[in-house]
């Protein structure tokens, strides 16, 4: 029941945003961290930068890109998975950088937005293009690991495992839980002097329906 | 005989539930800490699926991001449901929970260690990038997104690729004056902010050995300030002395073979990392932040640098950038920047030493006019060791406000954030833009050049001072 909407590939229109350590805090302030909802955030998306009427995304000729091509360690910082739902909600369906923070990317590609990773040299010849043709278009491929534009092509890879799930649209938490017995067998092994914040409870098992 | 192994390596081997050729490891969490922040949609997940909480017993809650540091009512009616809506969802599942009010609330980063919870050799996650705190205790620890966290409270396990090897090795001892936080600065400023992306850093060398709990759970903290995935230090007498008797570790005979694992763990000789950066501790000073990331930071005792002197083009952008924001020119010199507001709090610099060392610069002197200083517990349990030794009345006697515990302003979420171009030194983590309120600018320092500052009104070691 909670499997997701198979994403195989993703063609869209570029914007450039060319700015190293793009925070999760520029992506979503926390203010905006307090609904309890996965989606409705796209007001939320870049709240302070879009104050300043110039902002790149929020030129006419942009309206509409889908891909967002940035800069270096896009997504550093807050772990907060609002960055990811804030983008989605502001119509992207990809980033390409020539690098992530770790917990965004996870997070990204957990929620089916494509965080890719390309050398600064096709990031920057990405972000030229996309600047001088708001038409440009940009496919990223996920069978094949291929970033195509403008007659160009790059190659990226991906978490084997994410891009799987991606691809078959598969619920990750009932591909875990179909590992039940491994994990209770590991349970039973654990030494008993380990921490515990309550008092101790027989492992609650949900079902795997995958 | 097996290869030498690092510290990083044991831990992630005795976690191992599943391991397949072709598939990342899957990885069991010993402690989840919760917070309202980043929790709701995932217990919302769990209900929409029908899924329960594997683990109560491993999970704790803390309410910290939302709550307000001068009442025990959340004025902000969302923050407030945030807050009733992680009560709900804990009372539903059975979590134990430290709510506003309770004498163990604070910080989760700051709670979970006090009450020994966090033991070496053990696997913690949060939804909070600073979880990598709990390194501090030989523990792999790293923050996680929202979908991660419903991943681990229905499964109490992580699908995980397994990290690089990274040992940051001090040579030399800190001069005095220098803390972990200004170690930690220097090391961001060396290798960059995202100088550590990808890689489970280990902390090494005889000023790591010299440092208390609260310096190495600073130093911890700040790892993924460098985009670390987590930073560690191998457990040894400190660890255990400051483990020892504390009300969630483990006691009598327990602690015995307790304490037999955890002398294990320690990196064997000769195991490799996959990288090594040297940092000379003892040429070191305390340091402060000029621009919008953690690795723009220089001594304090220096001048904010010259964009024209960055190699990198796109440094030069941003360090550009950074200024504008910061309404700092080139050459100025650090000491000479004005500020009107002093954070001392969070959870990189909320715990006790930490007050005791603003404590110290503060005594016997007075905040300077026009300046606000708030003083900000990690815990209610920080803030109750701290007024058993007078350190409140330091505080008041010198001006500074003193608080309840909660992350306050670190990041603009609850009623403590600055409204309008104010300009804070802040004990906090992050000084990105609007941080700290909508056109804050914030200069990331120690709680000893906090305090300074607080004195003087303007950016000053220490030794500024005497
Ligand atoms: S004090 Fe700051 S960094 Fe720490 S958990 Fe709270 S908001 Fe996050």
């Amino acid at each position: 029941m909670n499997a997701l909407t198979p994403i195989t590939a993703h063609t869209g229109r570029a914007v450039a945003l060319r700015r190293d350590q793009v925070d999760t805090d520029q992506i979503i302030p926390a203010s905006f961290c307090k609904r309890l909802t996965k989606s409705g955030y796209a007001d939320a998306l870049f709240a302070g930068w879009r104050k300043d009427p110039g902002f790149v995304l929020d030129r006419p000729e942009h309206a509409g890109a889908t891909v967002l091509v940035a800069a270096r360690n896009f997504g550093t910082g807050s772990s907060r998975e609002h960055a990811v739902w804030a983008l989605r909600d502001g119509g992207f369906a990809a980033v390409i950088a020539s690098s992530f923070g770790d917990i965004f990317r996870r997070n990204a590609w957990r929620n089916g937005l494509l965080a890719v990773e390309l050398p600064e040299e096709a990031v920057a010849a990405l972000a030229d293009a996309a600047e001088a043709d708001p038409g440009f278009t940009v496919t990223i491929d996920l069978a094949g690991l291929t970033v195509t534009a403008g007659g160009d092509r790059w190659e990226f890879t991906a978490n084997e495992r994410q891009r799987r799930l991606l691809m078959e649209g598969l619920d990750e938490i009932a591909v875990t839980l179909a590992e039940d017995e491994a994990i209770t067998a590991y349970e039973s092994a654990r030494h008993d002097w380990l921490p515990a914040a309550g008092p101790r409870t027989t492992p609650a098992r949900s079902r795997a329906r995958l | 005989m097996s290869a030498p192994r690092t510290l990083i390596d044991k831990v992630w081997d005795g976690h191992v539930v599943r391991r397949r050729a072709d598939d990342p490891d899957l990885i069991y969490i010993d402690l989840h800490l919760v917070h309202e922040a980043s929790s709701p949609q995932a217990f919302d997940g769990l209900r929409g699926t029908g899924r329960r909480v594997r683990r109560p017993d491993l999970t704790l809650a803390l309410e910290d991001h939302n709550v307000p540091t001068d009442s025990l009512t959340i004025a902000d009616a969302m923050g407030r449901e945030q807050v009733e809506t992680l009560r709900r969802n804990c009372a539903e599942h059975g979590i134990t929970v430290y709510s506003l009010g309770d004498g163990r609330q604070g910080i989760v980063h700051v709670v979970a260690p006090e009450r020994g919870l966090v033991q070496p050799g053990t696997t913690v996650v949060c939804g909070d990038s600073h979880t990598s705190t709990h390194g501090a205790f030989g523990a792999l620890a790293f923050g996680v997104g929202t979908g991660d966290v419903e991943h681990v409270l229905a499964t109490q396990t992580m699908p995980l690729a397994r990290p690089r090897t990274m040992a940051v090795e001090f040579a030399g001892a800190l001069p005095p004056d220098v803390t972990a936080k200004d170690l930690m600065l220097a090391v961001i400023a060396q290798i960059g902010a995202n100088g550590a992306n990808g890689h489970v850093i280990e902390y090494r060398g005889a000023a790591i050995e010299g440092l208390t709990m609260e310096g190495r759970m600073t130093l911890c903290n700040l790892s993924v300030e460098a985009g670390a995935r987590a930073g560690m230090i191998a457990p040894d007498e400190v660890t255990y002395r400051y483990l020892k008797g504390r009300p969630d570790a483990p006691s009598g005979d327990a602690w015995d073979r307790a304490e037999r694992h955890w002398r294990t763990l320690p990196t064997d000789e000769g195991a490799r990392f996959d990288r090594t950066v040297t940092v000379d501790a003892a040429s070191l000073a305390p340091f402060v932040t000029w621009g919008t990331n953690p690795g723009q930071a220089v001594p304090v005792d220096s001048a904010v640098p010259d964009p024209e002197a960055f190699a990198d083009e796109a440094d030069r952008a941003a360090a550009e950038r950074a200024l504008a924001y910061m309404d700092l020119a080139p050459g100025t010199p650090m000491r000479s920047i004005a500020v009107d507001t002093v954070f001392i709090g969070s959870c990189t610099n909320g715990r006790i030493e930490d007050l005791r060392a603003a404590a110290d610069v503060m005594r016997g002197r007075k905040v300077a006019d026009g300046v606000t200083a708030l003083v900000v517990p990690g815990s209610m349990a920080v803030r109750r060791a701290a007024e058993e030794e007078g350190l409140h009345e330091v505080f008041a006697a010198a001006g500074a406000q003193w608080r309840l515990s909660g992350c306050s302003m670190c990041l603009g979420m609850n009623a403590d954030r600055l409204v309008g171009p104010r300009r804070c030194a802040s004990t906090s983590n992050r000084n990105y833009e609007g941080r700290q309120g909508d056109r804050a600018r914030t200069h990331l320092v120690s709680p000893a050049v906090a305090a300074a500052t607080a004195v003087t009104g303007r950016l000053t070691p220490p030794a500024g001072l005497r």
